[in-house]
């Protein structure tokens, strides 16, 4: 089973490196030596590194983008025209059903995911998250989840009955293949990602800042991490249950949502919902962080009302909790309820307005520069408040009612995910992509890429708000000529814009990947960037970039909200006068100066991805096998007795040649 | 869970440790196992809702006035309600750094949980007899759900205290032993509360 056991007996290794290095019998408690390598694949596959794995996630993620994006291309090419036949009936159901699960679950949520790990112990000075290997099991997770779901279109057809998966739709009786089981076990296993993941990063926030730093000197995308954070804890248990409920009711013959056996098929909306709505500040709130973060140091201003948008963003996690029902206007949940849910709807759009003061006034006076991430984030405020608009007008549940389950609900939607986290995770890329990987996005291209996307995002999801109202409905694989209306609200003409549109905005995302390559492809004549390259604000700039692997050479001592900008510039607060004091070289060298001598890094393990690749097997096991169940289960608990045997941090046996003491350790050749 | 794992984060190493005013003061392990137990709330919260919801659908002669054994589930109830008392004598037996007996209470404890779970196989068992299976009505499907994941929740906690006292027994737990025993402590007293609440709702509030 020993995927790498020390050898039992003494060996000789590194040949030809000079004196061989003795390796002695492993004295950690695992089965598995540690794999402490530092260079090739298994630095990355085994790393609890909070930076790789943050870059791992944004990769895959990055992947589901496009493979979601694919989705919704083959959608739009469907309507493009009347009658279209790009895709059957069934198909179309499944690629509305799959485009909304990958953008939702496999590309903004893990992409926050990835700018959380990246970015939190960086902008609140710590070395890594409080729970390294956890942190590593929840990115394995998500992967085979994703995986384990995508497999689907292979085995017999992928889901196919809404991302809502409404009842008593997803029955076995009205959708017979396994898809909507792949879907359900899927985002069970991804759900668990995000649960370990909240719960690492809630701990990491509230114990593991550096000196100095209060809560409300914390920058403001860790604060809006942290919501998020609160949000998923509390909101993926609910989805378990109606997964569970799901595939009792699919695989073990349950009838909790027949309505024949007399059930209330509005439990699953409830349970659903009560899960979606968290869900979708879940979605948008990261973009919220980011272009805090972004439009003071584009603006040269600090951010206005920085407690104001705290607050407000608590303030949003919390009243998101109070609105799920106004998903169910038109489900007949009565006078009182739908009174209720309509006023607390309306009451949220309050502290989503106090941000956007909060950014337009962030902007006013500054001295502003429209690089690529700041046109995102402006971008994020106008967009995001056409589809905070529509939003309201959604809360009034006798406009609802006309709204509800046509392209107008699609197009408010896509103003707010695709306006609100899909930019504000773009703005996030051009940002920080100098700290991540160390070289400069090309800023014309990104002018490319930004104004692309802009154009076509509005050309495509901007007539859905007219042919929404028109009375489109949501969910057809087609519209016909004859009930398609004449003159300017004539459907044909604003579905066929929306579908150029969409073919605008992919060429818009294009440029994103061409401006990757060529920033770094082997022959890129793009230098290293300089250190500080925005003028930046917060703590993760006062470190090398790409950052070292213990981040800080030494934990800053934190003074002031915008620490960084402190400590390069002085304000005289009778003038208002800033001059600049410091560069960040020196700031870096000052920290750099003053190094920490013992720096214990938690060691990499197996057991995350032994753990979490159990876990889709066990998932095979319940659509076709049940012994398979068993042999993940057996993996399941043959990972948890080693990673609880295992010590967070390698012994010294583990590397070669034994170290002695905790500062001069050499990385193992494994083998 | 993974919760036995001690955490070197870079900070204890250098002085600010617990106390400072950035961090709780909770170590990460506790807070860690607070935050874990208040998700696992809401997932009780669905699955009870769901019941609560479906527990007067049933055929009229296979209700839950029929079928329960209040008396029966009483005793075993109140089993599992000493394995809490029995669990706290073994992280006070921890704190006070004495082996035996810690390991004596964590095992008694494993035997009273186990205890309460033989009391459901066998309640399951006679009320499948009686005709109540899995899929019979909307009643039944929803109170073995609710019922068996708290199962699944008491026999993970049962492996827990027994994987505890092994290795407590070959000296291997990590870091403080003592929170290692609290936080399955936690987790236990956790399973007994939600037990409570559905002993109260499910078996004595008449339907």
């Amino acid at each position: 089973m020993a995927i790498i056991e020390r050898p039992s007996t003494p060996a000789v290794v590194g040949a030809g490196a000079g004196a061989p290095a003795v390796v002695t019998p492993s004295q950690a408690y695992g089965v598995l030596r540690r794999p402490v390598a530092a260079t090739g694949w298994r630095s990355w596959v085994f790393t609890v590194d909070h930076k790789k794995l943050g870059i791992m996630y944004g990769v895959v993620s990055l992947f589901f983008f496009l493979v979601g994006g694919f989705e919704a291309l083959l959608i739009r090419l469907q309507l493009a025209g009347p009658e279209g036949t790009v895709l059957s009936a069934g198909l179309y159901n499944e690629m509305f059903t799959m485009h909304a699960t990958t953008m939702v679950f496999l590309f903004v949520m893990p992409m926050a995911a990835a700018f959380a790990n990246y970015l939190v112990p960086l902008q609140i000075g710590a070395r890594d998250v409080a729970f390294p290997r956890i942190n590593a099991f929840g990115f394995w997770c998500f992967l085979a989840g994703a995986i384990f779901i995508n497999t689907s279109w292979f085995l017999g057809g992928a889901a196919d009955g809404g991302w809502f998966m409404y009842q008593p739709n997803a029955n076995a009786l009205f959708s017979p293949s396994h898809g909507i089981d792949f879907w359900g076990l899927g985002l069970q296993i991804t759900g668990i990602a995000s649960l370990t993941g909240a719960v690492n990063l809630i701990v990491t926030i509230l114990n593991m800042r550096a000196p100095g730093m209060s809560l409300m000197k914390m920058p403001i995308f860790t604060w809006m991490i942290l919501v998020i954070q609160f949000l998923l804890l509390f909101a993926m248990p609910v989805i378990t249950v109606a997964l569970f409920l799901l595939m009792f009711q699919r695989e073990f013959g349950a009838t909790f949502f027949d309505v024949s056996a007399g059930a209330d098929p509005l439990l699953w909306q409830h349970l659903f919902w009560i899960f979606g709505h968290p869900e979708v500040y879940i979605i948008v709130l990261p973009g919220f962080g980011i272009v805090s973060e972004v439009l003071p140091v584009f603006a040269r201003k600090p951010l206005f009302g920085y407690r104001f948008v705290v607050f407000s963003g608590a303030a949003i996690g919390f009243v998101g909790w109070g609105v799920w029902a106004h998903h169910m206007f038109a489900s007949g949940l009565g006078p009182v309820s739908v009174a209720v849910f309509s006023v607390a709807t309306m009451l949220i759009a309050i502290p989503t307005g106090v941000k956007i003061v909060n950014w337009t006034m962030t902007l006013w006076g500054g001295k502003i520069w429209f690089s690529t991430a700041m046109l995102f984030a402006i971008g994020l405020i106008v967009e995001f408040t056409i589809g905070g608009l529509s939003g309201v007008t959604h809360a009034v549940a006798p406009s609802d009612t006309q709204q509800t389950d046509t392209y107008y609900i699609v197009a408010h939607f896509h103003y707010t995910i695709f306006g609100g986290a899909v930019l504000g995770l773009f703005a996030g890329f051009y940002y920080w992509w100098p700290k991540i990987f160390g070289k400069r996005l090309s800023e014309s291209l990104g002018k490319w890429n930004f104004w692309l996307m802009i154009i076509g995002m509005n050309l495509t999801f901007g007539p859905m708000h007219i042919i929404g109202l028109q009375g489109q409905p949501r969910r057809m694989m087609n519209w016909t000529e004859a009930r398609a209306g004449e003159g300017f609200f004539n459907l044909g003409f604003w579905n066929r814009v929306a579908s150029v549109g969409s073919l605008i905005l992919a060429v818009g995302v294009a440029f994103f990947i061409v401006n990757i390559w060529v920033t770094h492809r082997p022959s890129s004549k793009t230098p290293k960037s300089e250190l500080d390259p925005w003028d930046a604000r917060s703590l993760e700039w006062i470190t090398q970039n790409p950052p070292k692997e213990h981040n800080f050479d030494s934990i800053p001592t934190v003074h002031a909200l915008d620490e960084f900008f402190h400590r390069k510039y002085e304000v005289d607060h009778d003038t208002g006068e800033v001059t600049k004091v410091a560069s960040a070289e020196e700031i870096l060298a000052a920290e750099e100066a003053k190094a920490d001598h013992h720096i214990h890094l938690p060691s990499p393990s197996y057991w995350p991805i032994i753990l979490a690749f159990s876990l889709p097997v066990m998932g095979y096991g319940v659509i076709f096998n049940r012994f398979l169940i068993v042999a993940g289960a057996l993996g399941v608990l043959l990972a948890m007795f080693g990673w609880a045997l295992e010590p967070s941090v390698a012994d010294d046996s583990d590397y070669d040649p034994p170290a002695e003491g905790g500062s001069n350790k050499e990385l193992a050749t494994i083998g | 869970m993974a919760v036995h794992t001690p955490v070197t984060d870079g900070h204890d190493d250098h002085g600010h440790g617990a106390a400072h005013a950035t961090s709780t003061g909770l170590s990460n392990n506790k807070m860690a196992m607070w935050l874990f137990l208040g998700s696992e709330c809401l997932l009780f919260g669905g699955l009870i809702s769901t019941y609560m919801l479906y527990r007067g659908r049933h055929p009229a002669d296979l209700g839950p006035d029929q079928i329960y054994d209040i008396p029966f589930t009483s005793v075993s109830s109140f089993i599992l309600l000493m394995s809490s008392l029995t669990m706290v004598l073994a992280v006070s037996a921890a704190s006070m750094k004495d082996d035996r007996r810690t390991n004596l209470w964590l095992t008694i404890t494993a035997l009273l949980g186990a205890t309460f779970v033989g009391g459901q196989v066998y309640e399951f068992t006679s009320f499948y007899r009686e005709g109540l299976g899995f899929t019979s009505s909307l009643f039944s499907s929803s109170f073995y759900t609710l019922t068996g994941f708290h199962g699944v929740h008491v026999t993970v906690g049962i492996i827990m205290l027994m994987a505890l006292v092994g290795i407590n027994k070959r000296g291997r737990i990590p870091g403080q032993k003592a929170e290692v025993v609290e936080l399955v402590g936690l987790y236990w007293h956790f399973v007994d509360v939600v037990w409570i609440i559905i002993f109260t709702l499910v078996y004595l509030i008449p339907s």
